[in-house]
């Protein structure tokens, strides 16, 4: 039998330590809930600044949003799916295979989004009867 | 060497008798990681195709915070998203029991892994309950709203308050003879849903004699707010209108593009569904910790095995909460 103490129980790259994995479990759950709070916050403000600025054609805001909901993420493989302990071969096989068919699904599903509207909108038949 | 634990009490080490192990990870949690990657392309599909619907009527999407403004016990109060916050609270707490109940199994403590199993249930259980009392609003809808030939949704405000105002606050009482035609009633084939509570004529007299009323369009302005008529043009423009639409189907809806409520169901309704089949699995799994089955097998992989679904489902849930609820 393997120790069952072999969790690795740092996070933010050994910023943060952990003496056990009940500790780091609950420390994941403070951080992914200031998260969460983080982006409820944003999105019923709506700070000024975020929503008229844009980079890359997207608001800010919803740049903030996509990274945030990204770390959270992170967490929740990495330490709730214990993804952390295993090797790196499967945390690639995973992430990789995951992060490059999504990526291309969104982007070229959103371009031809973005493509339509286009022609609806210069287009010479009217949508608004 | 990771925190997997061994497979079988009688290891069988012949490496065609799946003694090997690839990636150090059993077959079962490797399984489970090929169901999870397969599960999260089907996601990621839903998830795309609305964003492709969205970016394809980018300027007339309804804007999540004025659809989801309700909170049980406050009625009538705007709170736009603390509820799915909270529900993303509950699914997020779930998953912290059900990671703990793992961390028990590791450690053989039966009775710990029964306790927290039942906690991640009750956690599950609340989160599908909830998204019940959501669908519930959602289709009940709150203020009611007119839709043209073209598909398009006015919605209609106060210019007082600046305030949406509901279809009972201004249509006018006229007499119809127009009841909800039934097949018994008729051509035995053909029936039809039920009737709004107000006609088209009576919502246009109503807002006719109403000077305070306007129509708030679907269209979206640069800000980001919906485009609200004046009097003179909403007089003109409420002529358009052919349809009352009450809440929410999968033909129309009252908060704006159809499509939208199209997506709400099938996007939270799928995840939903592995909600409800997670909490089944739990339940199968809390009743085999309890008779003892992992006990006598030797390990608590299974738990583990569950916990990594029940976590996919989370971490699916973040997903749809940001791209529904957030952006």
């Amino acid at each position: 039998m393997m120790e069952n103490n072999t969790h690795k129980l740092e996070i933010f790259r050994g910023y943060l330590k952990f003496k056990s994995n009940q500790t780091k479990i609950w420390g994941v759950l403070i951080f992914l809930s200031i998260v969460t709070v983080i982006e409820v916050a944003l999105g019923i403000v709506k700070p000024e600044i975020l929503i008229e600025n844009s980079f890359l054609r997207m608001k800010l805001i919803n740049w903030i949003f996509i990274i945030l909901t990204i770390v959270k993420a992170y967490y929740i493989m990495w330490d709730f799916m214990h993804l952390r302990d295993e090797l790196r071969g499967l945390q690639a096989s995973i992430v990789i295979t995951l992060m490059f068919l999504i990526g291309y699904l969104a982007f070229i599903l959103l371009v031809e989004g973005n493509y339509i509207f286009d022609v609806m909108y210069e287009g010479f038949v009217s949508w608004n009867f | 060497m990771s925190s997997t634990i061994s497979t079988t009490a009688e290891e069988n080490n012949d490496v065609w008798g799946g003694g090997n192990k690839p990636l150090n990870a059993s077959y079962g949690k490797l399984m489970m990681w090929f169901f999870i990657v397969s599960d999260a392309l089907t996601f990621s599909g839903f998830l795309a195709a609305y964003g492709f619907s969205r970016f394809k009527n980018i300027d007339a999407w309804p804007i999540a915070d004025e659809v989801f403004t309700h909170f049980p016990f406050l009625h009538g109060v705007d709170a736009p998203m603390y509820y799915v916050a909270l529900m993303t609270f509950i699914l997020i707490f779930s998953s912290v029991t059900m990671v703990l109940a793992v961390d028990a199994g590791h450690h053989m403590q039966k009775g710990r892994v029964a306790f927290y199993m039942l906690l991640t249930i009750v956690g599950g259980a609340v989160f599908v309950g909830s998204q019940a009392w959501e669908w519930n609003n959602f289709i009940r809808g709150e203020y009611g709203a007119v839709e043209t030939r073209g598909g398009q949704i006015y919605q209609f405000k106060s210019l007082e308050t600046g305030k949406r105002v509901a279809l009972d606050e201004f249509a006018i009482d006229l007499p119809s003879h127009r009841v909800q035609h039934e097949s018994k009633n008729g051509i035995w084939y053909l029936d039809e849903g039920s009737l709004p509570t107000f006609t088209i004529e009576e919502v246009i007299a109503g807002f006719n004699a109403n000077p305070d009323i306007v129509i708030k369009t679907e269209k979206i302005d640069e800000t980001g707010h919906k485009i609200v008529l004046s009097r003179e043009e909403s007089l003109i423009k409420i002529n358009q209108a052919v349809n009352v639409v009450e809440g929410a189907n999968l033909i129309n809806n009252e908060y704006g593009n159809r499509l939208f409520a199209d997506f709400f169901f099938f996007i939270t309704g799928f995840h939903g569904f592995h909600v409800f089949s997670g909490v089944v699995i739990n339940i199968i799994i809390f009743f085999n910790v309890l008779i003892g089955t992992y006990e006598r097998r030797g390990h608590y992989e299974m738990v583990e095995k569950v916990g990594l679904y029940w976590h996919f489902v989370d971490l699916v849930w973040v997903f749809v909460f940001t791209f529904f609820y957030l952006v």
